[in-house]
């Protein structure tokens, strides 16, 4: 360790410590440890039962589609806010924050009241034959929602310091929009792209306030997840509950995993961009 | 409205940069702003609507129901308490691991960050194995009469858990880019570690504290998964504000939901009113951020 003449690294370090060692780690070890007592041919019990995996496969897929579709209006919306100049550009900007500043439970309600039958949507909708509401579609929308913010702010700052010159040079070589889109901005975006939606999906996975609002929460066909390890719970079946956390603690590992491979990855190439 | 300053190392365009073309420019900002109108602006107006459709008078007698009263100050109690503590711990972890060099300083930022990541029913869930009474202190503590769980401390621990990395997260690369020489300089000079931190340190970031804790705060109040879970959800005593929320919805009051919803929503118009404003003050003070 290098000697500092700045004092405060042992009361900092201790309260830091302290803290994280009581509010996370101590739960999740406990959580860890109620999983474990189960033994491994009762957690496979629990976590192959139909319904787990009716869930797990619901919410994977739910949150496949919110992503691919945040992955492309987030990029539109990046690339508007960081190119364009137009009135209600400020309006725009903060519009992007609503999802992280409006509570879950908020947007679900209010998704709903959208897509139901007698909503501005749902009616419409509905007199097209498309039900949103208690279907995996409102789920998708509803994961969509939560995670906006996460493809835009990644994907925004990198739009916005694209520097001019290879673009011209590549234009005064004949290049065509299409050929600099795909052979120059794209390749420069897509790390970040790639980051955004790694993190975007990793929030879809854990999504409960909005989601079960607006997905009618029927077993096998709507229920996510998270809405199982609460159910579990309130049967007090509690090594079930356990079981499933886990499992969702594992899949946030995992991505915790794959949104830093794909960030460190990110920062490098914006590294060699620079230099 | 003033324009975004240009960045100093961008310089101008010689040629018509891709996409800002008059057809280009008018689809792409037309799909933007259908799209944002339907999943951005239409939640915030259907809130609103939907809150006052019967009128102002029953929309102040929701406002005005005791559970939802009860909820208003539970929630604002749970934040009173958990947005202090997780300023001074945002305050206590980024100092540690901006200011030094140790090892595991990489992962203790990464352990910083991880309630970020965890599903705040994974949370909640989690609490229940270390208070409720099938966890590890459960049994202790019931031994002792003190209640964690289904009330307010088990609401305020959880809250804490999944905002942990809020104020920390805003002073971290802050922090980075500043550096230690200021520090440095006044502590050579004979300043104490607290005259340092209040004079030097603390000036410095004071906009970006604000901002963690606003952005803290609004998580707070809005939280539903991980308070869902230890709360225990009793009526007029453990419920917050969006299990409120949903407790109206569930009993088909939904003018009621939507009412109790307008004072979240209006939280939230406000946590982004003042960011902006933040960034705006934060801005002038280092442009280069």
């Amino acid at each position: 360790m290098r000697r500092s003449v700045i004092p405060g690294f042992g009361l900092g370090l201790g309260i830091t410590a302290l803290y994280l060692g009581v509010i996370v780690l101590l739960p999740l070890c406990a959580l860890i440890l109620k999983a474990s007592d189960l033994g491994a041919t009762q957690l496979w019990a629990i976590l192959s039962s139909p319904r787990t995996l009716a869930a797990i496969r619901l919410t994977v897929t739910m949150a496949l589609a919110a992503t691919i579709f945040n992955a492309i209006y987030g990029l539109l919306l990046a690339w508007v806010l960081a190119r364009y100049q137009f009135p209600g550009k400020r309006l725009l900007d903060a519009l992007v924050d609503v999802p992280f500043a409006l509570p879950t439970a908020v947007a679900g309600l209010a998704l709903t009241a959208l897509f139901s039958k007698t909503g501005w949507f749902g009616g419409p909708l509905d007199a097209l034959g498309l039900q949103v509401v208690y279907t995996p579609l409102g789920i998708a929308i509803a994961m969509a929602f939560t995670s906006i913010p996460f493809v835009v702010r990644t994907v925004q700052p990198v739009i916005e310091d694209l520097g001019s010159d290879v673009e011209e040079a590549s234009r005064s070589l004949g290049a065509s929009d299409l050929q600099i889109l795909s052979k120059i901005i794209f390749p420069s975006i897509f790390p970040a792209l790639l980051a955004g939606a790694s993190l975007a999906f990793a929030r879809s996975l854990g999504e409960f306030g909005a989601v079960i609002f607006i997905a009618g929460n029927q077993p096998m066909k709507t229920e996510i997840v998270a809405l199982l390890a609460f159910i579990r719970l309130e049967e007090y079946d509690y090594p079930a509950a356990a079981a499933i956390a886990t499992v969702m603690l594992a899949m946030a590992f995992a991505m915790l995993i794959v949104t830093n491979t794909v960030q460190a990855w990110q920062l490098r190439y914006l590294g060699r961009g620079n230099a | 409205m003033t324009p975004k300053p240009q960045r100093p190392a961008q310089p101008g365009w010689m040629v018509t940069p891709v996409g800002a073309g008059p057809v280009a420019r008018f689809v792409v900002l037309s799909v933007v702003a259908v799209v944002t109108l339907f999943i951005l602006v239409a939640p915030l107006a259907v809130i609103l609507t939907s809150a006052f459709a019967q009128g102002v008078g029953v929309f102040l007698r929701n406002l005005g129901d005791p559970g939802t009263l009860h909820a208003m100050w539970l929630t604002t109690i749970t934040a009173l308490i958990a947005v202090p503590v997780n300023i001074l711990f945002g305050l206590a972890a980024a100092w540690t691991v901006t200011k030094f060099e140790f090892p595991g300083r990489t992962l203790l930022i990464a352990l910083i960050e991880l309630p970020y990541s965890i599903s705040p029913i994974v949370a909640g869930v989690a609490y229940l194995f270390v208070y409720g009474s099938q966890g590890l202190f459960g049994p202790l503590l019931e031994q002792l009469g003190i209640k964690v769980m289904f009330a307010l401390p088990g609401i305020v621990l959880a809250s804490m858990f999944v905002t942990a990395p809020y104020v920390a997260r805003e002073l971290i690369p802050l922090m980075q880019v500043q550096g230690t020489d200021e520090e440095e300089a006044a502590v050579t000079l004979g300043a104490g570690g607290f005259a340092t931190f209040l004079r030097v340190t603390l000036p410095n970031i004071r906009w970006a504290v604000l901002y963690g804790a606003i952005l803290c705060n609004a998580r707070v109040l809005g939280e539903f998964g991980a308070v869902s879970v230890v709360s225990g959800n009793v009526r007029g005593q453990t419920t917050t504000l969006p299990l409120q929320i949903e407790l109206l919805y569930q009993d088909y009051n939904v003018a009621g939901a939507f009412a109790a919803a307008t004072t979240l929503t209006a939280v939230a118009v406000v946590t982004i009113l003042l960011k902006m404003l933040l960034e705006r003050l934060a801005g002038d003070e280092h442009p280069s951020l």
